[in-house]
């Protein structure tokens, strides 16, 4: 199930607040679409991300897809761990598999964005 | 959009909650568990594939065998009564319209079974070829469905539903025998770099061989195999796939499988221009690439030597076995030493990878 504490975008990326500082992970819906992820590619510490675009890429063996951002901002962090460990955005995309840390320039901009409830309801629609 | 087609075993893959995309107007399964397990899974054991989409062509006549070397760049005379020859068939100017495989009955008597998504417009050409000899080609690709049992356990598994003795069908030989009390052909062959069958049968019978190979198969581990590891796997192998590696713009001599063009035959539609090809050495090669710098080459990504566009990317993934991200493609023939390096393009960016040896995976042969 989709944590209850996060918020969703569309494009079945989630959204975790805490203070200005905004983690932002792929969904269990979008791993499962993709499949077994072999490849993931993140934008660096002091790297510009805007919301709607995208700023990193995850590959499955087929697919390549894009990470798109919520917010806007500048990245704090991104998950080092991931990139020799892909596999882990399967296992646990809610957690060790979150992508990067951005300083959220505006918080006011995850106003939009779903609560568990309504991405499910997304998700239904969808199938 | 226009219907899909379905195999006989649509059913089947249905109710095992297999992926299902639209692959060349087919509506097959990409994957079941899971590529990588999959992929595992016939390398180390062994997988039931559903290609019921291919397409199979009858060819029969007195002049059956003169007709099929017109049509094909291999020899056919070359292989007995029971044997099978890989092919690509070409246009005049060398380009490919297909690869192939080409069972022998006899020389009146050929069965070709060909590419799904070519299947309509193989069949188109043959005909078109056959002007002129004393043939009668028969598009039965709707009367047939295959299954490919493919993986080390593959005998093993077969042997137990079927009296005819397995070991004495040898690499690239076909027999026809019962399977599961279904009249069947069992043919030695497959598209894995495993050993394996693959199994054509009447439509109406697939589902329940389906079920009973992978029930009689389940102390052995198979599982179902999707096209997603089918393509991981024959890509490992080498083993070209036509639209990636194969097209109306390569030929089998740029494609590394100029094997199969026997230049020593009388005539073949394509021949001028390949022997043309061969004197004068080809402009391109197909080479092994392994990325160096992370990234995955993927199918059409741009190569590049020095900031100069020399190629382009044929097939590329991780690859499972080796735990690595490798690419075929398609580059300059002088450039195409092993060991040196170039750079593919992946999203505009520059990324290194080193020319290897192909295949990439070889199994050990045992038979």
């Amino acid at each position: 199930m989709n944590p209850t504490n996060l918020k969703y975008t569309k494009t079945h990326e989630w959204v975790k607040v805490d203070g200005n500082i905004v983690t932002l992970g792929i969904t269990n819906h979008a791993q499962e679409s993709l499949g077994d992820v072999v490849f993931v590619e993140l934008p660096e510490e002091g790297t510009t991300v805007t919301a709607g675009e995208p700023y990193g890429t995850v590959e499955s063996v087929k697919a390549v897809s894009d990470i798109i951002s919520a917010v806007n901002g500048k990245v704090v962090e991104f998950n080092e761990a991931i990139l020799d460990a892909p596999d882990v955005l399967n296992s646990d995309p809610y957690g060790e598999g979150w992508l990067i840390k951005v300083e959220a320039d505006d918080l006011s901009e995850l106003d939009n964005l779903l609560s568990a409830a309504e991405y499910e309801g997304l998700l239904e629609e969808e199938h | 959009m226009a219907q899909l087609k379905r195999t006989p075993l649509y059913e089947e893959h249905h109710a095992a909650k297999a992926k299902l995309i639209d692959f060349g107007g087919w509506e097959m399964p990409v994957q079941y568990a899971g590529v990588i397990e999959e992929h595992n899974t016939v390398r180390t054991k062994a997988g039931l594939f559903d290609v019921s989409h291919m397409g199979e062509v009858d060819v029969k006549g007195q002049e059956a065998l003169p007709f099929v070397q017109h049509l094909i760049t291999n020899d056919v005379t070359k292989i007995q009564d029971g044997q099978i020859l890989y092919s690509p068939m070409c246009y005049p100017d060398g380009g490919i319209v297909d690869d192939l495989l080409v069972y022998r009955y006899g020389t009146d008597h050929f069965y070709i079974v060909v590419n799904a998504s070519n299947t309509d417009k193989d069949y188109a050409w043959m005909a078109e070829q056959a002007h002129g000899y004393d043939v009668q080609l028969d598009n039965i690709s709707e009367q047939v469905a295959q299954l490919a049992l493919q993986g080390p356990f593959a005998e093993k598994i077969l042997q137990k539903l079927t009296s005819t003795d397995l070991s004495g069908i040898k690499y690239y030989w076909f027999k026809h025998g019962e399977v599961n009390g279904i009249p069947s052909l069992i043919s030695r062959t497959g598209y894995t770099g495993e050993d394996g069958f693959e199994i054509y049968l009447p439509p109406d019978k697939a589902p329940e061989l389906w079920r009973k190979i992978l029930e009689t198969g389940a102390p052995e581990g198979i599982e179902p195999i999707g096209l997603g590891a089918r393509d991981t796997l024959r890509f490992e192998a080498k083993l070209p796939l036509y639209g990636n590696e194969l097209g109306p713009d390569i030929s089998p001599l740029e494609a590394g499988i100029g094997f199969f063009v026997k230049l020593t035959k009388d005539e073949f539609i394509g021949k001028d221009a390949l022997k043309a090809q061969k004197e004068k050495g080809v402009s391109r090669k197909l080479v092994g690439l392994e990325m160096i710098e992370r990234g995955i080459a993927r199918s059409h990504y741009p190569i590049q030597k020095d900031g100069e566009e020399v190629g382009i990317i044929t097939s590329g993934s991780f690859s499972p076995t080796l735990n690595k991200n490798i690419a075929l493609g398609l580059i300059r023939a002088d450039l195409a030493e092993i060991g040196s390096t170039l750079d593919v393009i992946i999203r505009g960016k520059a990324v290194k990878a080193q020319i290897i040896p192909t295949p990439f995976y070889k199994r050990e042969r045992t038979n």
